[in-house]
């Protein structure tokens, strides 16, 4: 088939593609137009791809014509890939002609910057605008904030889209000069600054009247690359809690660096640093889901994560004074601090205790996994252990004792390390 | 020993357990009236479902039931797996014989193992929200088939009323035999049955049914699809989890590339 959508697309969805965030949850949009889509409550992943990272929206540049020179991008002005641009129908259409197959749950607009910032910003927001006015759509709408964009343009693009991001991609402002010496950290946290006032705003304004219109109900969300330049877990970490606590985000995401250029600025690394994005993942998911300060997971004698073993598993090793926890009298918040014990058996836990005093094997019914969480736990005062070990005993019981299985992956990743070790 | 037949309906369960109350005669097995073995001990004890008893007996449960547990019970009865009858009237008893609210007791087999089910139903229905790929007809009808593990079509059919409510579709059953189909005002349950067809041929489109931009999309999807992967961090295990082999023939851009 001769087609140029199909080309354009192989292009655009290309450069896309590392651009991590496909979450499509947290809107609030319900089809009450009779039109098409809903973007109620739970994200949807309609396919996986074979990295194993979930495809829920269509990703696309508008183009990946860009004035600027970011060492760490793909669609750099130096690189020498092939550049292409969609017209704003052919977006509309391709967005509605996969929304109504089910194929996606709505649309993630990005783009390279041509011309200027405005320029950009003002077809992105044309977009968006021809979805919701001209098809009735519904669907989950992410639109990226370019920066320098003005501010109108940011506020007008809040009421046609779910969720506006501003990527940060680089985790200090000192690596941002050097990969990426046209932007800087003051004009990307700009549009970030403002997202976050307005949102404060309709969120007062909702409250005074009903039909305030909604502003990016699902909020903002920013991106970090893990791996192209220095910065420590614990510098990572702390930009994160700083966002997430200054800026109210949504998100953090982390995208472990995929080398896409040969430029002598960034580190050389040969392939993607995947077990360290998991890593972080897990920490950023301690922060906000678990009540862990950031101080907790890394510190100055403790700058990176350990690869080997999760952080949570990496905290209790570094606190045993808090264990073991009686599973039977315990706060919920301390049984979230077991290692291994997830929020959903924290809950089973807590709810079946008020009926009978919990045995392990009641644990085991329950399906809460008991690999790490044996050392660290105690029913009725009995414990699965007969003897104390100390945690680098534990640390090695866990990580290779008993016949334990691990992923191919990182023992892979490992083999690696230590071969350049 | 008391053997309870019933229609296979959900209102027929719940006559089935008033009666066993009424008769405080409870019940060795229950089994749908056309799989019923007939027993040469016992008593068998065919119920003929009766709207109002039935909704008594929901009635019952609502006072003494979270909406999330009455879902459970009913997505027991969608399960569909062996036993599953005997095990709603269990956990319906002990929630009618307890003093006081039995939920979240997940130290009780029955409940743990209602809860167990729950979750396997409610995954099962997000992957068909998630895995149903519709294909646009030449009269306008977008149309999928589908074969849950469990039944979980009157599951769906709101979530795709919401989403698509103004475009035509239908949703066919094809384990099952039946179908939903949504006429830009209400959704109907339908059999649309073809004796002519093999069970596999049953519920599939031939592409001459297709809308003429029918495949073009199809291709644009698998393009897509293709592009948005990233070969360095290939992850065959954890694809396989997300997307086990069984959902594959769902999903287009799993099915070889159109020219």
């Amino acid at each position: 088939m001769n087609d140029k959508v199909i080309g354009k697309l192989k292009i655009l969805a290309d450069a896309a593609k590392y651009d991590v965030s496909c979450s499509s949850s947290g809107g609030k949009r319900k089809n009450e137009n009779k039109g098409l889509g809903n973007a109620e409550g739970m994200g949807i992943c309609h396919s996986y791809t074979e990295d194993g990272r979930c495809v829920s929206l269509l990703k696309i540049l508008l183009t990946n014509f860009c004035i600027y020179d970011c060492a760490y991008c793909v669609t750099r002005k130096s690189n020498d890939v092939q550049r292409a641009a969609f017209t704003v129908q052919e977006v509309v259409d391709l967005t509605i002609n996969f929304y109504r197959r089910n194929y996606i749950e709505g649309l993630f607009l990005s783009s390279g910057i041509f011309k200027d910032a405005d320029y950009t910003m003002e077809r992105l927001v044309r977009v968006a605008k021809k979805l919701r006015q001209e098809e009735k759509f519904n669907g989950y709408i992410h639109l990226k904030t370019i920066p320098g964009a003005s501010d109108e343009l940011i506020k007008e693009a809040g009421l046609y889209a779910d969720r506006l991001s501003v990527n940060i991609e680089l985790p200090s402002e000192q690596s941002l000069q050097s990969l990426a010496p046209e932007k800087n950290y003051a004009e990307i946290l700009l549009p970030m600054d403002s997202i976050k006032n307005q949102l404060v705003q309709a969120k007062e304004e909702s409250k005074l009247f009903k039909a305030t219109p909604k502003f990016a109900p699902a909020g903002q969300s920013t991106q970090l690359i893990v791996g192209a330049t220095a910065e420590s877990d614990r510098q990572i970490l702390q930009l994160s809690d700083q966002l997430y606590k200054g800026y109210s985000l949504k998100r953090v995401y982390y995208s472990g660096y995929v080398p896409v250029s040969t430029d002598s600025r960034l580190s050389i690394i040969t392939e993607p640093p995947i077990i360290r994005e998991n890593r972080i993942y897990q920490a950023d998911w301690l922060m906000r889901f678990y009540g862990f300060d950031v101080k907790e997971i890394l510190d100055e004698a403790n700058p990176n994560l350990d690869l080997d073993i999760d952080p949570k598993l990496g905290w209790a090793l570094r606190n045993r004074h808090f264990f073991p926890v009686e599973i039977n009298t315990a706060d919920y918040e301390m049984i979230l601090r077991v290692p291994g014990i997830g929020v959903k058996s924290a809950k089973k836990i807590i709810s079946a205790r008020r009926f009978a005093p919990l045995h392990f094997d009641h644990l085991r019914q329950m399906g809460v996994v008991l690999k790490r969480a044996k050392y660290f736990i105690t029913c009725q005062t009995k414990s699965l252990q007969r003897q104390d070990f100390d945690s680098e005993q534990l640390r090695r019981r866990i990580l290779f004792g008993e016949g334990s299985v691990r992923s191919a992956l990182l023992t892979q990743q490992l083999d690696l390390f230590r071969q350049v070790g | 020993m008391y053997f309870y037949t019933y229609d296979g309906s959900f209102e027929g369960l719940l006559t089935v357990v008033f009666e066993a109350y009424e008769r405080k005669a409870w019940p060795t097995a229950i089994e749908p009236e056309q799989l019923a073995q007939p027993s040469m001990f016992g008593e068998t004890i065919a119920v003929v479902t009766d709207e109002e008893r039935a909704g008594r007996v929901w009635l019952g449960l609502k006072k003494r039931l979270s909406a999330t547990a009455l879902d459970s019970l009913y997505y027991t009865y969608l399960w569909e797996q062996n036993g599953f009858e005997r095990l709603i009237f269990d956990y319906v008893r002990l929630v009618f014989d307890s003093p006081e609210s039995v939920e979240g007791n997940y130290t009780a087999p029955f409940i743990l193992q209602v809860q167990q089910i729950h979750k396997q139903v409610h995954r099962e229905k997000h992957r068909m929200e998630a895995f149903v790929r519709f294909q646009k007809t030449v009269d306008g009808l977008y149309y999928a088939s589908i074969s849950p593990d469990f039944n979980v079509l009157p599951l769906i059919v709101r979530h795709f009323e919401k989403r698509y409510a103004d475009q035509r579709w239908a949703i066919y059953d094809s384990t099952r035999r039946y179908g939903a189909y949504y006429d830009l005002r209400h959704t109907s349950f339908v059999q649309l049955e073809n004796p002519a067809l093999t069970p596999k041929q049953q519920g599939k489109l031939s592409s001459d049914q297709f809308d003429e931009d029918e495949t073009r999309y199809q291709m644009l999807w698998q393009v897509y699809f293709d592009h948005v992967n990233i070969p360095e961090r290939k992850n065959p295990k954890l694809h396989l989890r997300h997307i086990p082999k069984r959902y594959w023939k769902y999903l287009s851009e799993k099915q070889p590339r159109l020219q």
